[in-house]
């Protein structure tokens, strides 16, 4: 359903005071934001901009795995594979569909991110050069996203919450594929084990990167925490995700390419060696060694299936009526 | 014949000056309608909305419905309906709407008082 419009003249616009009062109050009792009530300017916009990032995420993330589809080495793994991809398709169109109860227009987010003028997670701009990337992406990539997503299915507001329960009920199983294919090639050849080694080195620091900048540099996050959009700040999150990842690392016989990882007998909790920020600043920044070639793969994605969106519209129109 | 040009994706289509050729605005999936999607999750329930998608008609609307929301057995039937066409009430109206429903107590079992010794009530 389409947003409230804004525009209504002075005169017969509600107390705004009132209608913000009403606003906090549901926020307070920690009940939901549903897409025709009143919601302040700041929320909607901080709501679009974030469920929008997430949606072409999910969209970009189909091509770090999707370049193996074709190269998978067995049936059973290529049907996983592709169940995975499309199920992250499914993720950004379940997202996009939220971001639409909010007044924002799909193309236009689609276009907007061709244009580079929306982002996406940095993660999707590493490249995917052996096979144990796709059981990495799964174990690590999905293991964070699952990290934010959880808290994110108490969101406040209804129709982003509501995407992000089917979001992580499906999520589940990307990160067991992943995990079951690197405890699969840990079992066979030193060579597939330097594999899945390998792999772990280079998606590690990116993953941890996942949770955003530090929260002394967030300067949006305490916002987004008083209106319940989020539900933890960046670095509790990757604090929960290096607790729960170096156990499994542990149990898969990898080590995690951090020196300084340690157990803090005080807290309970690991402490590990700083992030590499300037990193992370350059590949958001569009300098990353596949940013190029992910947002060329999605514009021609765009262009080069549009004569399928004419001919479907073209037949719709044909038998109207 | 050698200023013939042509466009459509293998030149069949000829666009030379004496073949004229409507001009057609670009259709674009902007120009799809959104469609609400309700799914029944098995028999004996409800149908229960579940999210919107854009498709170019009601049929499209199904299969693409099929394919977004129900890849894990969610579902055993599909409604798509044009989210143009849904007359809701108006959340400014909230409390007036419901509050004749709100007073009349009465039409709760909890307001009667029956005595405890009255079996099976």
């Amino acid at each position: 359903m389409s947003a409230p419009t804004l525009d209504r003249p002075a005169a017969e616009r509600p107390d705004e005071a009132a209608l913000q009062r009403q606003f906090d109050a549901t926020i307070a009792a920690d009940r939901r934001i549903e897409p025709r009530d009143w919601m302040p300017e700041g929320y909607r916009r901080t709501l679009v901009r974030q469920i929008a990032q997430h949606a072409h995420s999910e969209i970009i993330g189909m091509q770090p795995e999707g370049d193996w589809l074709l190269a998978a080495p067995s049936m059973r793994r290529k049907a996983i594979l592709l169940a995975k991809v499309q199920d992250e398709a499914g993720h950004g169109l379940y997202l996009y569909s939220a971001a639409e109860t909010l007044g924002a227009d799909r193309a236009d987010l689609t276009d907007k991110l061709i244009e580079r003028r929306q982002k996406y997670s940095s993660i999707f701009n590493y490249p995917t050069p052996t096979y144990a990337d796709v059981g990495v992406i799964g174990w690590l990539v999905d293991g964070a996203a699952i990290c934010n997503q959880v808290p994110l299915c108490r969101s406040s507001y209804g129709p982003y919450a509501r995407a992000m329960i089917r979001v992580c009920k499906e999520e589940s199983f990307h990160q067991r594929q992943g995990y079951e294919l690197l405890m699969t090639m840990m079992r066979g050849t030193d060579a597939q084990r330097a594999m899945v080694q390998d792999a772990v080195d280079r998606w590690w620091w990116p993953s941890l990167m996942m949770f955003g900048p530090p929260d002394d540099d967030s300067p949006n996050s305490a916002q987004s925490m008083a209106w319940g959009i989020k539900r933890h700040s960046n670095d509790e999150l990757r604090q929960r995700f290096v607790d729960m990842t170096v156990p499994q690392a542990a149990v898969l016989g990898v080590t995690l390419p951090d020196q300084e990882l340690a157990p803090d007998p005080e807290t309970g909790r690991y402490r590990f060696g700083a992030i590499d920020w300037s990193e992370f600043k350059q590949v958001l920044a569009g300098h990353g060694p596949c940013n190029d070639e992910r947002i060329a793969r999605r514009r021609a994605a765009r262009d080069d299936n549009a004569w399928v969106t004419e001919a479907a519209t073209a037949y719709a129109r044909k038998h109207e009526s | 014949m050698s200023d013939v040009t042509a466009e459509g994706g293998h030149g069949a289509v000829p666009t030379g000056p004496q073949v004229p050729v409507e001009d057609q605005p670009a259709v674009s999936r902007r120009d799809w309608p959104l469609y609400e999607v309700f799914v029944r999750g098995k028999r004996g329930l409800n149908h229960v909305h579940v999210g919107s998608l854009h498709a170019p008609d009601d049929e499209m609307a199904v299969h693409a419905a099929r394919d977004l929301y129900t890849r894990r057995n969610e579902g055993v039937s599909i409604w798509v309906v044009r989210a143009a066409d849904i007359t809701a009430s108006s959340p400014d109206e909230k409390d007036p709407m419901f509050a004749p429903s709100g007073d009349k107590v009465y039409r709760h079992p909890t307001f009667y008082e029956i005595p405890e010794n009255v079996p099976h009530m």
